[in-house]
């Protein structure tokens, strides 16, 4: 406990240390939103391993200590990010370097009418108010609001991507945070807001040039989905083998709207990501997908609450993963059918391919149903891979290594598939079959 | 080709194969048949190498190589082949992919020149027309609802691609209607070579008015206990099993009586 109150010391002298730094800076919307952040944190605190939420994944990694806020961005080229990016996919591209946008290997071009996107730091100051008037200081995730309030204090920089009503973008929206082996903090902050009837895709994704030892990254998203909007928001997790992630996405979508999300927890030694999403209206089709490729000592826990606020909606929850060595994976999945969303038709599904002994899965589906005329299901299976299956693939005369990368490619493939755009689906793909190569390859024969 | 000798398999802690012996030699047929649960398909896997028969006891050499040292995919590499009596579906896995994954392993065994996906498309097709298959099942997954007849002719398409020195079909006649049973059998008479040989696992006689074995072997209780010509196979249509159960039974007592005296 005292460890803990040591590190929420330190974090608020690094808030006062950060705010000497910015001269006139500190009278900005941006640091207003800063000023609540620290103070939410201090409110708050930190999570602890007897939080609920946190009993899977002990946090003390992440809050023993604190992780200084990385105050410059490290040299990195456009030759180093390309792996990172969908190659022959045009579009906007936002880079952030150790949390700084950088303007040189960024990319923002002419946009469709009703589209916009900014880098808060790049903003005009009255524009900047109105944009971070938006942002919320803390979240709704009460169990984890500590990091929430952690990334907001601490936020240098932030992608702001807005859609207006009836508009859409048909490229995909690319944002790049990069880590260049810089030990410490960095607080990745996305707003995303889509008016009525528009339509985006959007990929987040989070890479490392190092192993990262020693980073923290607390990221935060979040995204307002219009009535009949159309959204694809994919979040790419490679960072580096030994760095921590904590991050939040909240979302919130309005009447017949289509929200997707895609989550691929590819690289990172301690990953956590909480996805909250709240269906206001009637008429939304929401889907939440995963894939978890957890190998080594990595820990990697997924924790997704869907709120059903309103009647006549359906969500499609699938969540995949693929361990290998001493890896650790956990699924939450809470469906909360309020009383008033009657034919709620809600599906969730988590399913486990050990290729280890030594790995651990924790799944905990969780529903919360207080409507009476609804239609919730889940189902959570952990296994190894098909022995009949196996035997066959090597009766036609495919090695038994190979057999085992096919078998494993067609179960995560699945995930990968339902990736819309064709450019980063072929992306993920080709991250994908890199990272179970690695893994694989760790688990040598039989 | 292939020379069985003594073979003893067991699941678990039951013995299923109690001293098969069996020679087929380059460009023979050989049926085996045989009652329910006389080990006819755990034979087939045992050639195969399914890990979950234990050999306890015999040895069975391929071209002269010790066949139970090998682990399966060595077996299919060497000429090999296992049409399966249940075929496994692999979601997620394409047809295409898989069968010129399979073709282009054995071709790199042989020290042959890969396949690529171009030149592979317009083999296949001539080998789909061969077992009237198709070409739209090459989209979908291993065997991923197939129907019975479609599986089949998957197997059959394999066998076509992959070109086995020694092909086992297991029952690959059972659940087929008259049309797929003849058109499984025409693929199997079109590749049969003199130098390949093939095993035919079958419960009825049905299969072999179309592919004509020059042995039959009748399996009962893990063992062989008759070998004929085709017309042992007309016999058992006829007759049954029984009268070998019999005549067996006759004889044991016969041999009881005369060591008695």
């Amino acid at each position: 406990m005292s460890k803990h109150s040591d590190t929420m010391n330190a974090y608020v002298t690094a808030f006062d240390d950060f705010e000497a730094t910015l001269n006139g800076g500190a009278t900005s919307a941006l640091h207003a939103k800063r000023r609540e952040g620290i103070a939410h944190l201090r409110q708050d605190g930190l999570p602890t391993a007897r939080f609920e939420a946190w009993r899977h994944t002990n946090p003390a990694p992440l809050t023993s200590t604190c992780y200084a806020p990385i105050e410059r961005p490290g040299q990195i080229t456009a030759a180093e990010i390309a792996p990172f990016v969908a190659a022959n996919v045009d579009g906007p591209l936002l880079v952030f370097t150790d949390g700084s946008f950088s303007h040189e290997l960024s990319r923002i071009d002419a946009l469709p009418a009703g589209v916009r996107i900014h880098a808060l730091s790049t903003t005009a100051d009255g524009e900047q108010e109105s944009l971070v008037a938006n942002l919320a200081s803390r979240t709704t995730l009460a169990e984890s609001a500590g990091f929430s309030a952690l990334n907001t204090a601490f936020m240098r920089d932030g992608a702001v991507i807005t859609i207006d009503d009836n508009c859409r973008l048909d490229t995909p929206v690319q944002i790049l945070h990069v880590n260049t082996g810089q030990p410490g903090l960095t607080t990745p902050r996305v707003l995303l807001r889509c008016g009525a009837d528009s339509e985006v895709t959007v990929v987040e994704s989070f890479a490392a040039t190092t192993a990262g030892t020693g980073t923290l990254t607390s990221s935060v998203a979040e995204i307002t989905v219009g009535a009949r909007a159309n959204v694809e928001y994919h979040r790419i997790h490679l960072h580096g083998d030994e760095s921590f992630h904590t991050g939040s996405v909240h979302v919130t979508e309005q009447e017949g709207s289509r929200f997707t999300g895609h989550t691929f927890c590819l690289a990172g030694r301690i990953l956590r990501e909480d996805v909250h999403t709240v269906l206001c209206g009637e008429n939304i089709e929401s889907t939440l997908n995963g894939l978890s490729l957890p190998h080594g000592e990595d820990h990697v826990d997924n924790y997704t609450t869907i709120e059903h606020a309103a009647p006549n909606c359906s969500s499609h929850e699938l969540y995949k993963g693929v361990l290998g060595g001493r890896a650790h994976s956990v699924f939450r999945g809470k469906i909360h059918v309020h009383r008033v969303a009657q034919k709620t038709d809600a599906y969730q599904s988590n399913q486990n391919l050990l290729m280890s002994d030594d790995a651990e899965i924790n799944s905990k589906p969780q529903l919360e149903i207080y409507a009476d005329d609804v239609k919730c299901s889940h189902g959570s299976t952990t296994g190894q891979l098909d022995a009949d299956a196996l035997f066959y693939l090597r009766t036609r005369g495919i090695g038994l290594q190979e057999a085992r990368r096919v078998l494993t490619q067609a179960f995560a493939g699945e995930l990968v598939d339902r990736v819309q755009h064709d450019g980063v689906r072929a992306h993920v793909d080709t991250l994908v079959a890199a990272r179970l190569a690695i893994l694989l390859g760790h688990q040598g024969g039989a | 080709m292939l020379k069985i000798t003594n073979l003893h398999a067991k699941v678990e802690d039951t013995p299923i194969l109690n001293g098969i012996n069996l020679e087929v030699a380059p460009g023979e047929i050989h049926a085996i048949m045989g009652p329910n649960g006389s080990g006819k398909s755990t034979l087939a896997q045992v050639i195969a190498g399914h890990s979950a028969f234990t050999v306890t006891e015999g040895t069975a050499h391929y071209e002269g190589q010790d066949l139970l040292a090998m682990n399966p995919e060595d077996r299919a590499r060497e000429g090999v082949f296992l049409a399966f009596q249940y075929p496994v579906e692999i979601p997620g896995v394409n047809s295409a992919y898989f069968l010129r994954t399979g073709l282009n392993e054995i071709r790199r065994h042989r020290n042959e020149e890969e396949v690529d996906a171009y030149d592979f498309l317009s083999l296949i097709r001539d080998k789909m027309k061969l077992v009237e298959m198709d070409e739209s099942l090459l989209k979908r997954s291993v065997n991923e609802g197939f129907s019975g007849g479609e599986k089949k002719r998957h197997e059959v398409l394999q066998m076509a691609v992959l070109e086995p020195r020694l092909a086992i079909l297991d029952e690959t006649d059972s659940g087929l209607d008259i049309d797929a049973l003849r058109v499984v059998a025409n693929g199997v008479n079109t590749l049969h070579t003199p130098v390949n040989s093939a095993i035919i696992v079958t419960h009825y006689q049905r299969l072999l008015e179309y592919i004509v074995p020059d042995y039959v072997h009748v399996l009962m209780g893990g063992r062989i206990v008759r070998s004929g010509g085709k017309e042992l196979a007309l016999q058992l249509e006829e007759k049954g099993y029984d009268w070998i159960r019999e005549e067996d039974a006759d004889a044991e007592i016969a041999t009881v009586k005369s060591a008695g005296a």
